[in-house]
């Protein structure tokens, strides 16, 4: 069952065109991700699906009930729906407690022992709660705005960039609590953000948003694998993408003869792999694969990233090419190697 | 847990709540704030409506004769050399003094910021009342000036100090970083900053300086406003004293548009992660702390001084004799009570156009707050009159009561609470009362918990302004005020017109006295930044 249905959404800020066309069903208990460049209209989706902002045109509805349609329009305050800006936004003038507690219907005397325990799921201790927002670190604004919005027991959560203040060990942690926080409680999630593999390793469903348009929704395995088009590619990672010529489920470029996922196409298109499919073979005695020489090595501990220039063709000048390779093995600059592939290479439609 | 939750919330959702038309969708609190903006401004447009009417009756031949003749250009030249001089020397002394108070090792600073304030307890009629004590000579520009220049400067000093605490530290190691040197990023980084806060305190004095009639009456330097009085009193010239308080009204739109167009709409409310941290202090060499500490001085000695020895000098002379206490009493409750409520009402009409004019700003909020500075720019006595008139022929049962009476402070000091409320509103971000609506508060609890909550320093210095403006206020409630009202100003003035400086003297003390504890809260209120 979806929680959140999108459909249609349009939205203008004069005449610039922020939101186009918006359709995106985010299923019951899911983390849903949309991933996007900056000012291409995540930030602002969220903040119509919060109630701050409304669409021009199409309809919004949660849980089978409708937020706003061309008629009408439930006020952000009646939506139980939790949000987490980027920095937090706590209450300056208020304590961390006062805080967290600010969504509270709960007034009596339980009200304490529920911040408490909110703030023990988030990993605060107890002693801060009498702590003013100037007085925590960036992370610990950022536990005090996830409790807060918890605390209402929202139908929806919105986490719009939460993690990108913070630092990257801090990042990676928080993420990983946010995750299992909200799994725990079943909480539908909608994150934004503009960092890959953030996207990725949060989401159960990513969507890629460019220029105010849905450019591509779905599992963010699959998203990474099949994009539709080549800035969808590369903005999930590293890609290499080359003209092909298909035939029956074969591709011919310059990496010579490699099998495409798409048996059906025929003719001139593009293929992409991802840096993980290309291998390469520095030994001398084994020359399966296309030649090249090893031109950069960038070494990032584990994994080493080298670009390769393939030998020149006949009619091409040689292409460059990135393969990751492991930090222990990776050949140095200027070593002559043979790239081979793995699996299948995937034809672009876009 | 939330799989359970959502029939249950759908139908607990009212129907009602649903609203219809696109046009609601700013929300039916934004629709009801609009609404209440647009009567109060509708409302400050009575003395406009009141002028216009007078010279639509009074005709296009009679309005030439009236203002195109020399004494109008020589009124217009006075008003706009008083404003083109006074201005410029407030903002750098208020600058100059906020800086060394906020930002510099200064010795006493603390002190030095509270002296500062304390200015604004002085009536700027006692202020020129004294300077013609000591200097009986003393008339004309420069003396309009001198006096304008110490009388109004607070209004510069506290805005600009204010922001100067509250701006980020981190903006200024940046630009430091970038290769700035200290000066520079004070003229590069921090004085565009402090753009709001000089903004809103020159409005604040150039309205003044137009408006204000006593302290100019009494070192016989003619503006309009002194004309239009003495036009009054002299002969109840009518369409005279109307055509130049049209003209006076021009002066003011002109002033208006100036600060508008500097304003700019820059953000200047922070919203960033981390915790902010403390300003840095400036630490000042010998020879600079001794020429701020000159500047410290004198400042004092003109401001605070001159107006402490004058009135010293007139209660010794005049002995117990001076303190009638039959006299005194209810003027004193009188002035209280006029403040208070005065305060409250106009403090309450301020915030849905400061609201407005942070959180939506466009032309018609524009056009709402500039009605209010128009009303307010008037003088006292042209409000007073168009009250008269308007409540003589429409409103007889309030004709002459206390209720016309806070209409007039309302229509005359609205600009005081929203520069200040305005500056209070910026301080609390949108964000964070959006995050309230999103926890389940209506528009109208988010404003009150949220906003007006971080706003309630910036709503309580512009309550405090208008306690002080009304206390001070003479020609409106000498016009409007029920028989028989006596206040500390209208006290005083009677003295000082019977050239009985002595008798004067107590209640001016009492005025002073009365403001110094609303000017301590003032400095105390400034002084607080959200959640410490």
């Amino acid at each position: 069952m979806n929680a959140l249905e999108l459909n249609s959404i349009h939205k203008s800020f004069g005449t610039q065109r922020a939101l186009e066309n918006i359709n995106l069903s985010v299923p019951t208990g899911s983390r849903t991700v949309i991933v996007g460049p900056s000012g291409s209209g995540k930030t602002t989706l969220l903040r119509m699906i919060a109630g701050f902002e409304f669409p021009d045109s199409g309809s919004l509805s949660l849980n089978g009930q409708i937020l706003v349609d061309g008629t009408h329009s439930v006020p952000a305050h009646q939506r139980l729906i939790g949000y987490v800006p980027q920095d937090g936004a706590l209450f300056p003038h208020m304590t961390v407690a006062a805080n967290i507690g600010f969504g509270l219907a709960d007034k009596g005397p339980t009200r304490q022992d529920r911040i408490a325990e909110l703030m023990d799921s988030v990993a605060l201790d107890s002693n801060m709660a009498k702590r003013w927002p100037h007085e925590l670190s960036g992370g610990q604004q950022q536990r005090v705005a996830l409790a807060r919005a918890l605390a209402q027991q929202p139908r929806l959560m919105l986490l719009d960039e939460p993690f990108s203040a913070l630092d990257t060990g801090l990042r990676a942690a928080m993420r990983k609590m946010v995750a299992r926080l909200l799994a725990d409680a079943g909480v539908t999630t909608i994150l934004v953000t503009h960092d890959q593999s953030e996207a990725l390793s949060f989401a159960d469903q990513l969507a890629v948003m460019r220029q105010g348009r849905l450019v591509q929704s779905g599992h963010p395995m699959d998203l990474y694998r099949y994009p539709d088009d080549e800035q969808t590619a590369l903005f999930l990672g590293d890609a290499v993408v080359m003209p092909a010529r298909i035939e029956a489920g074969w591709a011919h470029c310059d990496l010579g003869r490699i099998p495409v996922n798409s048996p059906d196409r025929n003719g001139s298109a593009q293929i992409m792999l991802r840096p993980e499919q290309l291998q390469i073979n520095s030994s001398p005695t084994d020359s399966l694969g296309c030649p090249g020489v090893v031109t950069d090595r960038d070494f990032g501990g584990n994994t080493c990233t080298l670009t390769v220039e393939l030998l020149p063709g006949k009619s091409e000048p040689g292409r460059s090419l990135l393969v990751r390779s492991s930090g222990m093995h990776a050949p140095p600059a200027g070593s002559a190697v043979h790239v081979t592939t793995l699996g299948n290479a995937h034809v672009l439609t876009g | 847990m939330p799989e359970t939750l959502p029939s249950g919330i759908a139908s607990a959702i009212p129907a009602n709540s649903l609203r219809r038309s696109r046009g609601l969708f700013i929300g039916r609190g934004g629709a009801w704030v609009t609404g209440l903006s647009v009567l109060v401004s509708l409302l400050s447009l009575l003395p406009i409506i009141f002028v216009m009417g007078v010279s639509w009756q009074t005709g296009w031949a009679a309005i030439e004769t009236l203002v195109f003749r020399p004494r109008v250009a020589e009124l217009l030249i006075n008003t706009v050399t008083l404003v083109v001089i006074t201005l410029p020397l407030c903002v750098v002394l208020g600058v100059a003094l906020a800086w060394l108070t906020e930002r510099t090792n200064l010795p006493g600073r603390r002190w030095w910021s509270l002296l500062a304030t304390a200015p604004l307890a002085v009536p700027a009629f006692v202020h020129s009342y004294a300077w013609v004590s000591l200097v009986p000579s003393i008339h004309g520009l420069p003396a309009g000036v001198l006096v304008s220049v110490i009388a109004y400067f607070p209004f510069l000093y506290l805005p600009v100090a204010a922001t100067l605490r509250r701006l980020d530290p981190a903006i200024e190691d940046v630009a430091e970083s970038l290769g700035l040197k200290p000066w520079a990023v004070f003229f590069r980084v921090v004085l565009p900053q402090l753009r709001l806060a000089i903004c809103g305190g020159a409005l604040l004095v150039g309205l003044h300086l137009l408006a204000e009639y006593g302290l100019y009456a009494m070192i016989r330097f003619d503006t309009f406003t002194t004309a239009i009085f003495d036009q009054f009193k002299s002969t109840f010239n009518g369409p005279a004293a109307n055509m130049l308080a049209g003209v006076l009204a021009l002066c003011c739109l002109a002033m208006l548009t100036a600060e508008s167009a500097a304003r700019g709409s820059a953000r200047y409310a922070r919203v960033g992660s981390g915790s902010a941290r403390d300003q840095r202090i400036v630490r000042l060499d010998a020879n600079t702390t001794l020429l701020a500490l000159t500047l410290q001085i004198v400042t004092c000695a003109l401001a605070l001084g001159v107006p402490l020895i004058t009135l010293s000098k007139w209660l010794i002379a005049g002995g117990s004799e001076v303190w009638q206490a039959a006299d005194l009493l209810p003027a004193l409750q009188q002035t209280l009570l006029l403040g208070v409520a005065g305060a409250a009402l106009t403090t309450c009409a301020a915030i849905p156009i400061a609201w407005l004019s942070i959180r939506s700003p466009g032309r018609l909020q524009r056009v709402l707050e500039s009605c209010n500075y128009i009303t307010s720019s008037l003088p006292g006595i042209v409000v007073a009159l168009a009250l008269v008139t308007v409540t003589i022929h429409f409103a007889r049962p309030i004709y002459q009561t206390t209720i016309t009476v806070l209409l007039a402070y309302l229509l005359m000091f609205l600009p005081r609470a929203l520069v200040s409320l305005r500056a209070g509103i910026a301080q609390a971000p949108v964000e964070l009362e959006n995050m309230a609506r999103s926890l389940g508060r209506s528009p109208g609890r988010a404003l009150w918990l949220i906003t007006l909550r971080l706003a309630a320093p910036g709503a309580a210095a512009g309550a405090a302004l208008v306690f002080l403006a009304i206390t001070n206020e003479l020609t409106a409630t000498l016009l409007l005020a029920p028989n028989g009202t006596r206040t500390l100003a209208t006290g005083f003035w009677a003295m000082t017109s019977e050239i009985d400086y002595a008798a004067a003297a107590p209640y001016a003390l009492i005025m002073i006295l009365l403001s110094l504890p609303l000017t301590g809260l003032l400095y105390h209120q400034s002084k607080r930044t959200a959640g410490r």
